[in-house]
């Protein structure tokens, strides 16, 4: 497949870099300013050369000479939406990926905003293409989440919970750990590169609460009969709280008792909550660092659990390039 | 989990009344433990055990609560004995026909534990008041609690509570000590209840 890349950060930069491997051709790649669109002048015949967009963007901070608007209008095959998240209106990613399905192409989405601001709007703007959108990226980075509930069908889940935020649980097991104070894991947290420097995004919640209201989504239309009486979920309707005000006793009381906290995702087809929530202390639940878990129930099939690195660049682009290879 | 049935063969087990948790032969005995509020009046505590007594319980303590006082202005009394279920469920009826106020009533098996914590400013909005609200939903009743006041009684503190909530009304306790929480402006990590991790 040939594939733009919208987006040049750590994600977008390793599918750039990955997708030879995985037999695809990177034919544009964009970052906010800049873009680079494959026409034989960047030392190959045919595609980008994923190493000097990598070092471009690395020692000018630009991909390439052309106009972004140039790579949305590249001949590709697939989009890869990879630019930051952005949460109301969920643009520009949302306009990426309607400007490729108008031009009956698919899109391949790690960028949460559309899919969890816009899902009815998506799917409105997939109906009238012949192009499809995948998602799975969105959640849980590597973790295969949503395939594995689109693979038991949405109609036999019941509920989906987990871990989905790396950041905010390598602070809850550090301070669980060390007995340390939440300001003080945080700034281990940023030195290490776990957390940004604003971290409100993953310690508030609002990035599991995303994931989660992708996955009622997904729940939410793949179990209705007539997708026009399914319920479609945003933001606004998730009950979020977050993790910044967990006191260090808190998790020594828990801890006292073989328990232990953990933000805690859950998504039915009808509920959105993210919460930090008690858990036993060496529960599946309960992972380490900045590792990831997804907790499948179903009617028929029990709880599937799938742990693993729910960010990163490679790991989220392993996720963007599965996608990509449902859609050949 | 009380309705946990799993492995237990629909087929072949006794087909008289099976008790609820499908396991257990009724006639055993186990300990039950019953919560009654009585008026602060002479011989009401004894008017309480005799129906205990009278259908074939068997006392093993009683905890007089003398200096605590109910929501109501009564005296807390937990009575433990054994029986076995059937005359369990005789004895709570009896009590309640002889007009005694039972407040909770169940075994081990019959009670849900929860275990949840609270943290803020525990001490500044009366963690008493606080605990005996708790205690005054008829849902469940506090069974333990530890505090951690880290930095003296003026900062956030946090508390780790143990209920113990009448079966099936987990979510209803839950609920309950979450409005409490709300009003109190202290913040509630709960448990993953039915998820046994």
């Amino acid at each position: 497949m040939k594939l733009a890349v919208i987006g040049a950060g750590a994600v977008g930069r390793s599918v750039v870099e990955l997708a030879g491997e995985y037999g695809h051709e990177v034919v544009a790649v964009a970052d906010s300013a800049t873009a680079v669109v494959a026409d034989g002048t960047d030392g190959r015949a045919a595609g980008v050369d994923p190493d000097a967009v990598v070092a471009r963007k690395a020692e000018r901070g630009i991909v390439g000479d052309d106009d972004p608007a140039d790579a949305l209008a590249a001949d590709y095959d697939v989009l890869v939406e990879a630019t930051p998240t952005t949460l109301g209106d969920a643009e520009p990613g949302f306009s990426h990926v309607t400007r490729a399905l108008e031009r009956d192409r698919h899109a391949v989405l790690a960028n949460k905003g559309p899919v969890a601001e816009r899902f009815g709007d998506l799917r409105a703007a997939v109906a009238d293409s012949a192009g499809e959108i995948r998602f799975e990226a969105t959640v849980g980075g590597a973790i295969p989440a949503v395939s594995t509930v689109e693979d038991i069908e949405p109609g036999h889940v019941t509920a989906v919970r987990g871990v989905l935020n790396g950041t905010a649980n390598f602070i809850l097991t550090r301070m669980a750990a060390e007995g340390l104070d939440y300001d003080h894991v945080l700034a281990e947290a940023q030195d290490l590169g776990v957390a940004e420097a604003d971290p409100s995004f993953d310690v508030d919640g609002t990035d599991a609460a995303l994931k989660c209201v992708i996955l009622a989504n997904v729940l939410s239309f793949g179990a209705a009969t007539d997708p026009a009486d399914a319920r479609e979920f945003s933001l606004d309707d998730a009950d979020v709280a977050g993790i910044r005000d967990v006191p260090g006793s808190a998790l020594r009381l828990a801890a006292e008792d073989g328990r232990t906290v953990r933000l805690i995702g859950e998504a039915t087809g009808e509920t959105v909550r993210v919460a930090p929530r008690l858990v036993p202390e060496n529960g599946t639940l309960a992972v380490s660092g900045t590792q990831n878990i997804v907790q499948i129930e179903t009617t028929h099939a029990g709880r599937l659990n799938i742990s693993g690195r729910g960010a990163g660049g490679p790991e989220t682009a392993s996720a963007v390039l599965g996608d990509v290879g449902r859609l050949e | 989990m009380s309705d946990d049935r799993d492995g237990v063969p629909e087929e072949g087990v006794d087909d008289e009344d099976a008790t609820p948790d499908g396991g257990h032969a009724s006639a055993t005995p186990s300990t039950h433990t019953v919560r009654l509020e009585l008026v602060d009046e002479p011989g009401q505590l004894l008017a309480a055990l005799h129906p205990i007594a009278d259908n074939g319980g068997n006392l093993l303590s009683i905890y007089h609560e003398r200096g605590n006082k109910t929501p109501r202005g009564r005296i807390p009394v937990e009575v433990d004995f054994e029986a076995t279920q059937e005359r369990f469920e005789g004895i709570v009826e009896a009590l309640r026909s002889e007009g005694v106020n039972v407040m909770q009533a169940g075994t081990e098996r019959y009670a849900e534990e929860v275990t949840l914590l609270l943290f803020g400013h525990l001490i500044d909005t009366d963690l008493s008041d606080t605990l005996s609200r708790i205690e005054a939903c008829e849902s469940a009743s506090v069974a333990d609690v530890s505090l951690a006041a880290p930095q003296g009684t003026e900062e956030a503190s946090s508390a780790r509570l143990r209920l113990e909530a009448r079966a099936g009304e987990t979510e209803a306790a839950l609920a309950a000590v979450r409005e409490l929480a709300e009003e109190k402006e202290l913040r509630l990590v709960e448990p993953l209840t039915g998820v046994e991790a």
